[in-house]
């Protein structure tokens, strides 16, 4: 099939960006789309063009780095990771939009190329439990009830490539961070660090500039991973108990 | 113990050099060897720590692990990795599980167990001092990840769930459905952010090591380049752990992240470090096949498909049918045929070679001929449609996604792939390189695998290594500093920062013809080839002059557009693969030099009369440790001894 891209073109963080159309001839339906980004950088570099910069890394879905808005939707048509997206899913002629991520707390670094270094210093703030390496004890000592270990897994299965961030019409990062107040705050371990957790995670969240949620849910129909909107109920409901507490 | 051989055609290529005397483990009974050497080790008064500092290279379960431990323990620590996020390493890509010698199941596993089936496993070719550290640590590791918060998967009772794992008799593996690796790496990045937060831990993403500074024979910082900006730094500590994983994207095509790189680990060779058994690669039997030339990595599927799919071709070569198509006596089920005991189960390295057999014979399927069925159908005739989608769903579901078509319907089309590498960087037994002050953990180094690795024990190592061994044994590195501070003037930071620049320079000035990844294929087809599955004596000879060539051609011809001071990927990959090629090379002469079969490995001339793979312990029992030359590369051997486990060689037939 041959196929037309529009790409989000921007040399680096200060400069002015701009959508630059190429054309991409014999491409296969068995390609992954990040593939098909590697064939036309081939051909770019092969004409003294720039090749279009892209995270990835693992291009099996798990690792979280790659990530594109793709004729408007997180990731595309598909609900799954752009590595993970094949070109089958295009019909032959398709003129397909590539943009980076769009979101005030996550800058374009090139191309489509964006900064999510919020959420790295979002669990900084609290999404851990504190046991320093030596200090744990026997493992089968802290039982964990299989349906609280189930769903403490379904948020821990966030891979926080912000896909969430981007489809949000706020710019809101409420559901990576609540996939991990949920994660941490289901198991027995997390309880001690509950309160300062969910209030040192929003702080910073709020901090890095993302916006407030609305719950509208445009981050769980494009969360890869499916990770579930009522974590951000749960996140709410830990969140009023720490400041009723007075631990604001 | 000296080993001695008779003279082998790999010479014209390597010099031979003294053996390497001593691997500084602990004398005595193998059960208190760890205990001794932590017992001995010397310690840091905690005031002092803050004094110290150690550059951690990689931010996987190893170097996030150590990072994080040392971090706590009051070192001040600068870590660096090539991704945006530490979280992204490839560690997070590994499914199966965990293995620790938990004998949760009561059902004789122990410490002495997990040690016995991993030096087995090894093929005799890893030290047997190293391994049973290795299985004592496994225990502490399970508490240590729980205590964190890894939502390992559990019963009703709300215990630890276990699953047998890898071939062994012992239900030892703990998991997370198929993300293991990701939620120990979760649990790992979560204490180094919580360091990073308190100010212990310095974060350095979007950096990526191009040299190693040594001075006055130590190991004391390294050259990165800002991947962002471009800007070469230069950093400096007491001493330097390397944590960077495996060097499988070699191949071009391997279930590695795209990022994944030897780059790290050959600079610091090129200064001095011994690289270990570079041959030692593991080919995965069971992944997705390439589809087409554009493809960019291949995809691993659970061996546990083996368990119930039948592996197939066509009986005629050449044959174009669909596999419906194909009436159930032209078919060679041909792992049954030939292993009737163990069937579809036989080990990974046998049904790796065998499905390459077929192919060879012009019975291979799917795209370019380079796939064996993998059929579900007896199993959905005998288990039931619900109890198939149960077992293997997700699998299917993965199958289905990237290749387009239905695995309940057609069968599946399997293929061997690159997916891990034994080898690595040599160190002692307290991780410590031939080069002082230069720590190397988890896949980076050679260590507790020997020539094949069982499955479920690459995430217990790179644990075992960053939470428990490292901080003990570099701990007693550091008690002796701190070392004489260097600054950016010094004479080797100088040289080693002008030695970045200079290469960089001339990457962007070559102006050639070809792409960086037209080499990098090119490398991987040869190295697919000719020091895969199976090496030949004159296949590797081959190959060593194809490389040499390819050397040649790429720093004439590349093409690497754009310039240093912006994110360059292309850049990056230029220096990735050049550091390949050379691996490439030494890989070649070390399988050359190897005139056996162990692990995973094939050496053609070394098989029984019914073409089994045939080990030499009377010449082989080593570890090839290789120094740098410039004109040729010189073999040390470390002879390897076995006091506890008995020396057999194995039957699948």
């Amino acid at each position: 099939m041959n196929i037309t891209v529009r790409v989000w073109r921007q040399k680096n963080a200060e400069s002015k960006g701009k959508m630059v159309t190429y054309g991409v001839e014999n491409v296969s339906e068995d390609m992954s789309f990040l593939e098909m980004l590697d064939v036309l950088n081939e051909q770019l570099t092969l004409t003294d063009d720039d090749p279009i910069a892209f995270d990835h890394d693992c291009r099996e879905g798990i690792c979280g780095a790659c990530g594109v808005v793709i004729n408007g939707q997180a990731h595309g048509p598909q609900v799954t990771t752009t590595c993970q997206l094949h070109m089958r899913s295009f019909e032959d002629g398709a003129v397909i939009d590539i943009e980076p991520w769009r979101a005030g707390a996550f800058p374009v670094i090139k191309d489509l190329v964006v900064d999510r270094g919020a959420f790295d210093r979002i669990i900084q703030a609290g999404g851990f439990i504190s046991a320093p390496t030596g200090s744990a004890v026997e493992a089968n000592n802290i039982p964990v009830p299989k349906d609280n270990a189930d769903h403490a897994f379904e948020s821990a299965a966030c891979i926080g490539c912000g896909a969430c961030v981007a489809a949000c019409p706020n710019g809101s990062g409420m559901l990576f961070t609540a996939a991990k107040i949920t994660h941490l705050g289901l198991l027995p371990q997390g309880q001690p660090e509950r309160d300062s957790r969910v209030v040192g995670m929003v702080e910073q969240h709020d901090h890095e500039g993302f916006g407030g949620c609305t719950n509208i849910g445009e981050c769980t129909a494009a969360c890869p991973k499916g990770i579930p909107l009522d974590t951000i109920s749960r996140l709410n409901r830990d969140l009023l108990g720490a400041l009723a507490k007075g631990k604001a | 113990m000296t080993t001695t051989t008779s003279p082998n055609v790999s010479e014209q290529f390597h010099a031979i050099g003294p053996d390497i005397a001593d691997t500084k483990a602990p004398a005595g009974p193998i059960e208190k060897r760890w205990d001794d050497r932590k017992f001995n080790a010397k310690l840091v008064n905690p005031a002092n720590r803050r004094k110290l500092s150690v550059i951690v290279v990689g931010t996987g379960l190893a170097g996030g692990a150590a990072a994080a431990t040392l971090g706590e323990a009051g070192y001040q620590v600068k870590s660096f990795c090539y991704q945006d996020s530490p979280r992204r390493a490839h560690s997070i890509a590994a499914q199966g599980g965990i293995n620790a010698a938990k004998n949760y199941r009561n059902d004789g596993d122990s410490i002495y167990r997990l040690f016995d089936d991993t030096v087995k496993g090894g093929d005799f070719r890893a030290r047997e001092s190293n391994v049973y550290r290795l299985a004592q640590v496994s225990v502490n590791i399970i508490d240590q990840c729980v205590a964190q918060g890894v939502p390992f998967a559990r019963e009703y009772g709300g215990l630890l769930d276990n699953r047998s794992f890898g071939g062994v008799q012992v239900s030892r593996t703990f998991y997370a459905r198929g993300q293991t690796g990701q939620q120990l790496l979760i649990g790992a990045y979560q204490a180094l952010e919580r360091q990073i937060g308190a100010g212990t831990v310095e974060m350095n993403t979007r950096h990526e090591m191009l040299e190693l500074i040594m001075v006055d024979n130590r190991a004391r910082g390294i050259v990165v380049r800002d991947m962002v900006t471009g800007e070469i730094e230069t950093h400096t500590a007491d001493a330097v752990v390397l944590a960077t994983g495996g060097y499988g994207n070699v191949f071009f095509l391997s279930t590695n992240a795209m990022g994944s790189n030897t780059t790290a680990t050959w600079r610091a060779h090129k200064k001095g470090a011994y690289f270990a058994n570079p041959c030692y690669t593991q080919i995965h039997p069971t992944c997705i096949p390439v589809s087409g030339d554009y493809q960019s990595k291949l995809t691993l599927m659970s061996e546990s498909l083996r368990n119930d799919g039948r592996i197939w071709v066509p009986k005629k070569a050449g044959d174009e049918r669909a596999a419906a198509d194909i009436p159930e006596d032209e078919r060679d089920y041909y792992l049954e045929r030939i292993y009737p005991a163990f069937g579809n189960l036989v080990p990974r390295d046998i049904a790796s070679r065998a499905a390459k057999y077929q192919c060879d014979d012009g019975k291979g399927v799917g795209p370019g001929g380079l796939g064996v069925y993998l059929d579900f159908a007896e199993a959905i005739e005998r288990l039931g449609l619900p109890a198939v989608k149960a077992k293997y769903g997700n699998l299917f579901d993965m199958y289905a996604q990237i290749t387009g078509e239905n695995p309940y319907e057609t069968p599946m089309r399997i293929y061997p792939a690159v997916h891990y590498t034994m080898g690595g960087l040599w160190v002692d037994y307290d991780l410590q390189s031939n080069l002082t002050g230069l720590f190397v953990a988890g896949e980076a180094n050679f260590s507790e695998h020997g020539a094949n690795r069982l499955g479920a024990s690459a995430l217990m190592q790179g644990l075992a290594d960053g939470y428990f061994v490292l901080p003990n044994t570099l701990a007693n590195y550091l008690a002796d500093g701190p070392y004489e501070k260097i600054d950016d003037s010094h004479e080797a930071v100088v040289e080693a920062r002008r030695a970045v620049e200079e290469r960089i320079a001339t990457f962007l000035s070559i102006n050639g013809t070809r792409t960086v990844d037209s080499f990098h294929k090119e490398l991987g087809h040869i190295m697919w080839e000719y020091c895969g599955m199976e090496r030949t004596e004159e296949g590797l000879i081959k190959a060593i002059g194809l490389i040499r060539d390819l050397k040649q051609a790429f720093w004439s011809d590349v093409k690497v557009t754009g310039v240093n001071e912006e994110l360059n990927q292309t850049l990056e990959r230029a220096g990735r693969v050049a550091d390949f090629i050379e691996l490439g090379e030494l890989m070649c002469i070390d399988a050359l030099n190897r005139r056996e079969s162990c692990g995973g490995h094939f050496r053609a001339e070394s098989q029984t009369e019914d073409g089994e793979a045939l080990r030499h312990d009377d010449e082989f029992a080593y570890v090839s440790a290789w120094e740098f030359g410039e004109e040729r590369p010189t073999l040390h051997k470390e002879p390897l001894e076995y006091e506890y486990v008995e020396m057999k060689s194995r039957s699948y037939k």
